[in-house]
């Protein structure tokens, strides 16, 4: 299943954060590999969103809606913003 | 005009659909009345959000084909398979509501200012935003210098083809067809490589600003050929559609 | 609620005469949809190898002496957390009661460990009895990478997500310590028959 990117959850983050956030820099907390939000890999097919480094594929940010609410993991990123 | 664009709450909203426009046998262009639109830039996108009569949501993106300033269109592709994009080439018409929330995105958008020379690189209905960029070039009248690289399968499957053939002053339109090619064609007829970017693409002493969008196979292997070729990485702006049968 | 969309709706098949054996909350589908949290991953099968243990403590095979344990054709539902459902559906693998047997080991939990980092748990209790296998042929033909292959755990009895594709390992442990979707709010066991999606359910 080909990952899309940080592109196609723009309207996600602005839910989430109260902004656009596609251009938004980002640093993987374990490779290090810095891009903006639109690079990351998203995988939308599946229990949840998932959010992946380009190169070593780490977990970066995970959205999850549990009946009404939505829980957010950004605790892959070094970097956000 | 953009700031603001940017920093507007993003809400849900019904839309009318006025018009249904048929690009190619799988792709049609929808043309909608959004009563509250604010505006977009070149290159942004949109979330359409469908509901059935037992609740279920079904929500999916789609770049805005028109330029700022026209009336809002998506184009769609009908993917074989597909929950949500049949109903919208099949099942919409004119004068059906759509809920849509927009415009989205501010990474993959152009405005005049970001100057050029402009490479535009297509896979497939990944054209979409980027005829978005060309109309809005043509509507302020600017002057930078375009290359669109077109990847599609066949003739049949180029969307806005009419209006592609007869491109604007500065602007170049190349097609590869990469499944089938009409007789007597001499365009090229292979997948995108590193030998045809090398062909088309402006030389990287130019300072280009790229533009790739499309499945994310063909995205991921222009970018990392343009990079190679000497494109700093905040020089080429990608949007993968992940994957399609487009290119 | 949003405004329906005319004339949309969801693909669906009609369950007929088998309504009972779809969950609540659930739809039949004839498709096999693919959802991943991740990029697929492909492991050659000379490099392949699958264990069952605690700690130091491990049972391991490589895939030829993998495929040369005694294996089951089975035919059962599996049902989906993203609420489809599929009925019939045929698989071969080996059973976990045979990997825990030749193992010599038992829970009372167990922690699925696959490629790619994802996980999942499961009490032991729900993996023997003939309750779950790890299998590598789905309709006849090997399983296909984007749906687990070469080898993924099968616990039809729950959600489809504690059916973990790319599965390498079982770790048994005492503690019932939640994986990947758990982690983020799935529920710790998954009884689709209790609707138990989410944490709380």
């Amino acid at each position: 299943m080909e990952a899309v990117d940080g592109n196609a959850i723009g309207g996600l983050l602005v839910e989430v954060f109260g902004t656009e956030m596609t251009g938004a820099a980002t640093v993987c907390g374990n490779c290090g590999d810095a891009r903006p939000v639109a690079g990351l890999a998203v995988y939308l097919r599946a229990p949840g969103t998932i959010v992946r480094c380009r190169t070593c594929d780490s977990v970066l940010m995970a959205f999850v809606t549990v009946r009404d609410r939505m829980c957010v993991d950004l605790l892959g990123l070094a970097v956000l913003g | 005009m953009a700031g603001t664009a940017l920093r507007r709450r993003l809400i849900w909203q019904v839309a009318k659909v006025s018009a249904v426009t048929t690009e190619t046998a799988s792709v049609r262009t929808l043309t909608l009345d959004v009563p509250d639109w604010p505006g977009h830039q070149a290159g942004q996108h949109l979330d359409i959000r469908l509901t059935d009569e037992d609740g279920y949501v079904a929500e999916r993106s789609y770049s805005i084909a028109s330029a700022p300033g026209e009336p809002v269109a998506i184009t769609v592709e009908r993917l074989e398979d597909g929950e949500v994009s049949p109903y919208l080439t099949d099942e919409l018409r004119a004068g059906d509501d759509l809920e849509l929330r927009g415009p989205i995105g501010g990474y993959f958008t152009w405005e005049p200012e970001d100057g050029g020379p402009l490479l535009l690189l297509a896979g497939g209905s990944g054209v979409v935003p980027l005829r978005s960029i060309l109309r809005y070039r043509e509507r302020t009248g600017s002057a930078v210098p375009v290359r669109l690289l077109y990847s599609s399968r066949t003739l049949d499957d180029v969307i806005y083809r009419a209006e592609l053939d007869q491109p604007a002053r500065g602007v170049e339109v190349i097609h590869a067809l990469t499944r089938h090619q009409p007789p007597g064609w001499a365009g090229y007829a292979r997948r995108v490589d590193a030998a045809l970017l090398g062909e088309v693409a402006w030389p990287a002493a130019e300072m280009p600003l790229a533009y790739v969008c499309g499945p994310t196979s063909f995205v991921e292997a222009v970018s990392q050929a343009l990079v190679q070729s000497g494109y700093p990485p905040e020089r080429v702006k990608t949007e993968r559609f992940g994957a399609t049968g487009g290119t | 609620m949003s405004p329906v969309s005319r004339g949309f709706h969801r693909r669906r098949q009609d369950p007929g005469e088998n309504a009972g054996r779809i969950p609540p909350g659930q739809y039949l589908t004839k498709d096999f949809p693919v959802l991943s949290a991740g990029p697929t991953p492909h492991t050659a099968l000379d490099r392949w190898s699958f264990s069952v243990g605690r700690g130091g403590q491990q049972k391991t095979w490589s895939w030829a002496e993998f495929r040369a344990l005694p294996s089951q054709d089975v035919t059962v539902d599996i049902h989906c957390v993203t609420k489809w459902s599929k009925l019939d559906t045929s698989w071969q693998g080996v059973s976990v009661d045979t990997l825990l047997d030749l193992a010599g080991h038992d829970g009372p939990f167990a922690l699925a460990h696959c490629d790619g980092g994802y996980t999942t748990n499961v009490p032991v209790a729900d993996l023997t009895g003939g309750k779950a296998w790890v299998a590598y042929a789905y309709d006849g033909q090997p399983l296909e990478p984007e749906h687990g292959g070469p080898a993924r755990l099968l616990v039809p009895h729950l959600y489809f997500w504690k059916s973990a594709k790319w599965v390498r390992s079982l770790e048994l442990r005492d503690t019932n310590d939640p994986g990947f979707w758990e982690n983020y709010g799935y529920h710790i066991y998954g009884d689709p028959w209790r609707e138990q999606r989410y944490a709380g359910d």
